[in-house]
């Protein structure tokens, strides 16, 4: 027997546990702290907001404070998943704002939020604090004017990527005088959607902000005033980095930059204009995150920029720093974590710039401490990415999109089996991994057998048969998410680890080879999934059973089927008398 | 249900949800028709071309992959026969995998003037259907005819067909009976707010005009559309 500690040492003792996993842990030790656990548990965490309902979550935990969901599938972000197809945040809003007036934090990603949801978020939260909507869309600045005027403890308002319905820019003037927001980030908002006077009004006001960026409608010389009113913020994010160069707004620019000391990262920089660059030199010391992901100065520009930024830690940036670029970025930023590269011109047919792997190669090699990586580029080797693979085998992320699907290697024309396979055996602790270029059941095989701490894999246009699936699905200990389109998985591999859709988060399949069928059968087996077919050509069964069907999504949950789906997508039934055990 | 594979000119599929999903189709080595787009505007094209024959024999046989994988970048079934034109590439829903406020963001920085809204690599319109519970988006710069976008938003919204159009697709404004039958039927009509922030019936204007100038898209029911018929005609008149 346990020896027994009273409940409010082992509450308080619990208090320092915040990761979610270990909460999750505590609670399975024994009833009792399960019990405890769940009374003073104070953020909730749900990965899949159709995992579980909002009426389970509140039963289990009465007494929570902040809440994170997330919705749509990760695919979702480049228009695989059909509008409509769910992910309406409305029906968590509705049962909290009954039980729970007490709620301070809500954090959403990919989800739909409707202005409703936010008007009866404004209404129903009185200590309402924290609203971060990542990738979320469905709301207008109606919905926002109500958050800004009703949630007087308001102290991060981040809509990071989100799609807003523009009609209005006052919304910002709803905020009252008393508000005192610690960080704010309207980057997304198209333009006409602020207005200056209210901004700057905001920001004079809130002499706790941190964290500040801006919508690329804020001209560059409105940033000189706004950075004065601000001088302590760690965090900013510019408007458009454009204008006519004018001597007397360069030196207020490089005034105001230089008067805040702690900034400590930098965004925004839509247009830039390199002459405008050095005004942020003063700040470029202390820089430890810059994204330049908008800005489309060429490599010289950007070598000099980074020069400048020994501390940088994260990187963000466009095809245009070349492999010139990148490595200088090897020989002057050591302490670089994370980079990501993007492509100028995705659908353009010839490369117009000159980056290839010698960059990635480059900077694996002079940066010791690089865990996580997104690179786009057009051509790869399997000797560069063994040699990736040996000079940085602390990758935790390493996702590699060559542009063109199934481009072997261009050295020895063969598949990039090999050079993945590096990656998956010397990178111990990889958690997510995105394959790219050709690909056949092998580098599956390298993946099952070797990357047994993957949480989230990512394949496109790979594979020759269900053995590949196989090797993933039996072999990857830790995978919690899977998702594949343009690949030739069918049936086989999927029902035969039918069980193992238990014990991860979600599979998404489109464009591969899983039929009707077999959708039916696996909905009709396991009882804890949802076996979701969406297929705009129309219902499935009309159509022969061996027919592919367009996209499946597969996730478990608690809450049995949903109703809130589109004409365009259908659940699969549970049959009890098929049940595997 | 039959694969309603578009126009006679180039197989346009604006989304996978046209076809199979046979791996392998449409997607190898490039060589695909589309139209003598320059480099610059490169991502003109559809999204997957699959053979008919294909699609039907998979159908039948319920998927024989290694024929498909064999066939894949070999059998376009229209193919420009044109060698002077370099092969553009076909476009693939989803891929690369660049968020589209990034393809957007790209194409505002690509150029000035006029070029710029070639360059510009997508024209993401929201669709709404009075009835319906959610909102749909289309690309238009995915389409080249009224017809092929009438085929797509019948697709995603069944009870919708876009009635007595004229061959083109567009209104016959000479005559106004037929316009009058339309928009008293029952049938829904498709509408569209301008640049200008006015609402139009779907038609009235040559389709290029249209995609330049549509910044959404409403279809509603034909009786509640008459509203609009005159002030497309005024507008129509005014173009001329």
């Amino acid at each position: 027997m346990m020896f027994s500690f009273p409940d409010e040492v082992l509450e308080h003792v619990f208090s320092f546990i915040q990761s979610d996993k270990d909460r999750n842990s505590v609670s399975m030790v024994c009833k009792s702290w399960y019990e405890i656990e769940r009374w003073c548990r104070r953020k909730v965490f749900v990965g899949n907001c159709y995992s579980v309902s909002p009426r389970m979550v509140i039963r289990r935990f009465p007494e929570f404070r902040s809440i994170e969901l997330k919705g749509k599938p990760h695919f979702a972000d480049f228009n695989l998943v059909p509008d409509g197809w769910g992910g309406y945040v409305f029906p968590w809003i509705a049962e909290m704002a009954g039980a729970f007036p007490w709620l301070e934090e809500i954090k959403l990603k990919r989800m739909v939020v409707t202005d409703e949801s936010l008007e009866l978020i404004a209404k129903s939260f009185k200590n309402f604090k924290v609203l971060v909507l990542s990738s979320c869309e469905g709301f207008s600045t109606d919905g926002l004017a109500a958050i800004a005027a009703s949630c007087k403890n308001l102290k991060e308002l981040d809509l990071r990527d989100c799609e807003v319905d523009d009609l209005s820019g006052h919304w910002l003037s709803h905020f009252p005088d008393t508000v005192s927001l610690v960080s704010l980030n309207i980057s997304c908002l198209g333009s006409d959607e602020v207005s200056f006077s209210a901004l700057e009004r905001l920001v004079g006001r809130c002499t706790n902000l941190r964290t500040l960026r801006l919508n690329r409608a804020v001209p560059l010389d409105k940033i000189a005033n706004i950075l004065r009113r601000a001088p302590h913020l760690v965090e900013f994010g510019t408007g458009t980095y454009a204008a006519d160069l004018r001597p007397d707004v360069y030196s207020d620019l490089a005034g105001a930059f230089s008067s805040c000391k702690e900034l400590k990262s930098l965004s925004g920089f839509w247009d830039l204009v390199p002459a405008y660059l050095p005004a942020i030199y003063p700040a470029c010391s202390k820089l430890t995150s810059l994204n330049l992901s908008y800005a489309t100065i060429q490599s010289p520009d950007l070598i000099k920029l980074l020069s400048q930024c020994p501390n940088l830690q994260r990187l963000l940036v466009l095809d245009y720093i070349e492999d010139s670029g990148l490595e200088a970025l090897a020989s002057t930023c050591k302490d670089l974590q994370e980079l990501r590269v993007f492509p100028s011109d995705p659908f353009g047919a010839e490369p117009n710039v000159s980056l290839t792997e010698r960059g990635l190669v480059a900077v694996s090699s002079g940066c010791p401490k690089l865990q996580s990586v997104l690179y786009f580029c057009r051509r790869m080797s399997n000797e560069a990415l063994v040699t990736i693979a040996k000079n940085c085998p602390n990758f935790t992320r390493f996702r590699l999109c060559i542009i063109e699907p199934r481009t072997a290697d261009y050295l020895t024309l063969e598949p990039l089996d090999v050079g993945f396979g590096a990656i998956v055996q010397y990178c111990k602790d990889l958690q997510r991994l995105s394959l790219s270029g050709l690909l056949t059941d092998r580098v599956f095989e390298y993946i099952g057998t070797y990357a047994k701490k993957l949480e989230m894999l990512s394949v496109a246009f790979a594979g020759d048969s269900d053995l590949g699936l196989h090797h993933v699905l039996s072999g990857c200990e830790s995978l919690r998410k899977l998702e594949i389109r343009d690949c030739p998985f069918g049936d086989k591999a999927l029902l035969a680890n039918a069980a193992k859709l238990d014990t991860m988060r979600s599979l998404w399949m489109s464009s591969c080879a899983v039929s009707f069928g077999a959708c039916k059968l696996l909905g009709q087996k396991m009882p804890r999934l949802n076996v979701e077919v969406i297929d705009e050509r129309g219902p499935p069964d009309s159509r022969p059973e061996s027919c592919p069907v367009d996209k499946l999504y597969i996730y478990r949950t608690v809450a049995g089927p949903r109703f809130d789906m589109p004409p365009f997508v259908w659940t699969m039934e549970d049959d009890p008398s098929l049940q595997l055990s | 249900m039959a694969n309603v594979l578009g126009t006679e000119h180039d197989l346009n599929f604006k989304e996978t949800e046209l076809c199979l999903g046979l791996p392998g189709a449409g997607v190898g080595g490039g060589g695909n028709e589309v139209d003598s787009s320059p480099r610059t505007t490169g991502k003109r094209g559809f999204s997957e071309t699959v053979d008919l024959k294909l699609n039907l024999q998979a159908k039948e046989t319920g998927m024989d992959l290694n024929k498909n994988l064999d066939n894949g970048s070999k059998e376009k079934p229209v193919s420009a026969k044109d060698p002077a034109k370099p092969p553009a590439k076909a476009q693939v829903v989803g891929w690369p995998p660049v968020r589209s406020y990034r393809k957007n963001v790209m194409a505002g920085n690509k150029s000035t003037g006029e070029e710029s809204e070639k360059a510009s690599n997508a024209a993401f319109v929201k669709v709404s259907m009075d009835g319906a519970p959610y909102l749909r988006k289309v690309d238009l710069k995915m389409y080249k005819s009224y017809q092929e976008l009438s085929d797509a938003l019948a697709k995603m919204f069944s009870s919708f067909t876009m009635g007595n159009y004229g061959s083109q697709g567009m209104i016959d404004f000479m005559n106004e009976s037929k316009l009058m039958d339309l928009l008293n039927s029952s049938d829904y009509v498709p509408s569209y707010e301008d640049k200008d922030g006015d609402w139009m019936l779907v038609g009235d204007v040559p389709w290029q005009m249209f995609v330049d100038s549509c910044k959404r898209l409403r279809i509603m029911k034909g009786s509640e559309a008459i509203g609009l018929a005159p002030r497309a005609m005024e507008k129509c008149k005014s173009r001329a």
